[in-house]
């Protein structure tokens, strides 16, 4: 298959159109506006609609109702805009709608900077609106895996009616590299008959709602979420493993940060140090089991979290899966300053001695 | 093989392009590359700069604090990433707009009159094109023929007319490294 040249923004929409995306409501917003103008240009020609919103709570309220009348509806915004969007990714999550919603994260809190960040773990993981749900959380770290996750974001979402995130960081949708466009793995889905599409002879009128006035129905209903978020955890965890065989210490970083931990890593063992990857692909569902392993494992003498992020968030979750058997250190940059490989290879080396 | 490329110049003087010719031709020849542009305040500061990646091995990290080449399109470039070449490489000056010499003895230093040869040649705008020979034939690291392929396959079509010109600048930029 031939590679092309593409960024990563641009090929994200293009994916997205690829992968069926025929509704795409968005609001300009450094470092993803490359999404919605490629988006503007090329969805009306496929067939679908683009609408630039008059603000990023339009935006995912007009998925909101693309999606409840069974369209394969998209957003995308950076930092600031998508703490905007949590409102209604909390009730698409109660009204069980599926949606692909793509953050390119910049520097935060606030306006923050323009420059690539990872400040958004909790918000994604943990749930930036309201209530008891989940959402999908998939990170690439190239522009490959972007083109692919956002294609396979739509089958996952419709899978489980539920909104899917990608959350990478600016310069994985800002940035050139090669992809291909390979086929990716196409899932057997349900029909939409609970679209809101008009009645037409069925005995019932389909509703689209995430009100639930009588208690008990309310807590039946999160027990039906509950439910469903539990085979999300079984099924789509994702996460990649590399040079871990023997490291004694495992670095764990996701986005950016993990491939400027593999040019540290590749310098770290020239130097005869054992070091290895630990990269998770889903934010969530968290790769807890398989982290949770790998602290086990006798070789692994300390572990180093490595984000762009200045109080460490996912190092919670690392923290959650090591349970106190290891050392972990934090190496991090906020404010759109990304770690350098010279940084890690200390952080590494310090790691070591802490284990030793 | 690894090379790790910063271009960096005023906006408009084709810094990103040169960038991203040097992707796509390092994509043709099979290496792993990466292109990752600066989209900060740097850019009114008159460093609008990209790093370029081309390597026989998959690509860790995209940016990097020590270049193995830097083309500096113009003087705050210069100023701003010499110290961060590694020691032995290359320094390609366009030498119409700048000024200073590179300070460091550790580098070789080459200084190209892009925007005088493109005059030359007969339009200003492909001065970034001399450059980019300059650095092909500098580094050694690309076939001349597959640029001039790119070049051929950029200008398809009605555009055709601009291919002699761009392949003109980008062999009088390759000439002026001897």
């Amino acid at each position: 298959m031939e590679k092309e040249l593409w960024k990563g923004n641009e090929a994200i929409a293009e994916a997205a159109i690829r992968a069926g995306c025929n509704c795409f409501f968005g609001y300009p917003i450094t470092p993803q506006s490359e999404v919605p103008e490629y988006m503007s240009v090329h969805l009306p020609k496929a067939g679908g609609v683009f609408v630039q919103s008059e603000s990023e709570v339009a935006a995912i309220n007009m998925v909101y109702g693309a999606a409840g009348s069974g369209m394969r509806a998209m957003t995308s915004s950076s930092s600031p805009g998508i703490s905007l969007k949590q409102e209604g990714i909390s009730y698409m999550a109660g009204a069980e709608l599926p949606c692909v919603i793509v953050n390119c994260m910049r520097g935060g809190p606030g306006l923050g900077t323009i420059q690539p960040g990872q400040g958004d773990y909790y918000q994604a993981t943990r749930g930036g609106g309201n209530g008891d749900y989940r959402t999908v959380v998939l990170s690439p770290s190239n522009v490959q895996e972007a083109v692919d996750f956002v294609q396979e974001a739509f089958d996952i979402a419709d899978q489980y009616r539920n909104p899917v995130m990608v959350v990478m960081d600016g310069l994985i949708g800002q940035m050139m590299e090669p992809i291909e466009w390979r086929p990716v793995p196409k899932r057997d889905l349900p029909p939409k008959d609970w679209a809101t599409t008009g009645r037409k002879g069925r005995d019932h009128h389909n509703v689209i709602n995430s009100l639930y006035m009588d208690p008990e129905e309310c807590d039946r209903h999160n027990e039906h979420l509950w439910e469903k978020y539990a085979l999300m955890e079984k099924n789509e965890v994702r996460w990649e493993e590399i040079s871990c065989e023997d490291a004694e210490v495992v670095i764990t970083a996701y986005g950016t940060p993990a491939r400027i931990a593999l040019t540290a890593i590749e310098m770290l063992r020239e130097e005869g140090l054992k070091v290895g990857l630990f990269r998770p692909i889903t934010l969530w569902p968290f790769p807890e089991d398989a982290l949770r392993k790998l602290s086990k494992a006798g070789h692994v003498k300390a572990f180093l979290d490595v984000e762009m992020s200045s109080c460490g968030q996912m190092m919670d979750d690392v923290r959650l899966s090591v349970e106190g058997r290891k050392p972990i250190r934090y190496l991090g940059h906020a404010g759109g300053v990304m770690p350098t490989a010279e940084e890690i290879v200390d952080a590494a080396k310090a790691a070591l001695k802490e284990g030793a | 093989m690894k090379k790790q490329i910063i271009i960096s110049g005023f906006g408009g003087q084709g810094g990103l392009a040169i960038g991203k010719n040097l992707a796509e031709a390092g994509m043709a020849e099979g290496l792993n590359v990466t292109w990752a542009p600066s989209y900060g305040p740097e850019m009114r500061g008159g460093t609008a700069n990209c790093s370029v990646v081309l390597s026989d091995k998959p690509v860790g990290s995209p940016v990097f604090a020590r270049s193995t080449e830097l083309i500096a399109l113009n003087e705050p470039s210069l100023v701003k990433f010499e110290a961060g070449v590694l020691p032995g490489g290359m320094v390609f000056v366009n030498s119409d707009v700048v000024t200073d010499k590179v300070s460091r003895q550790d580098l070789t230093a080459y200084y190209i009159p892009c925007a005088r040869i493109a005059e030359e040649v007969g339009n200003p705008k492909v001065g970034n094109m001399v450059m980019l020979g300059a650095y092909v034939a500098g580094t050694k690291i690309l076939k001349p023929e597959t640029i001039e392929a790119m070049i051929q396959e950029m200008f398809a079509g009605p555009k055709a007319k601009f291919i002699p010109l761009n392949i003109e600048a980008f062999r009088r930029g390759m000439a002026c490294i001897s």
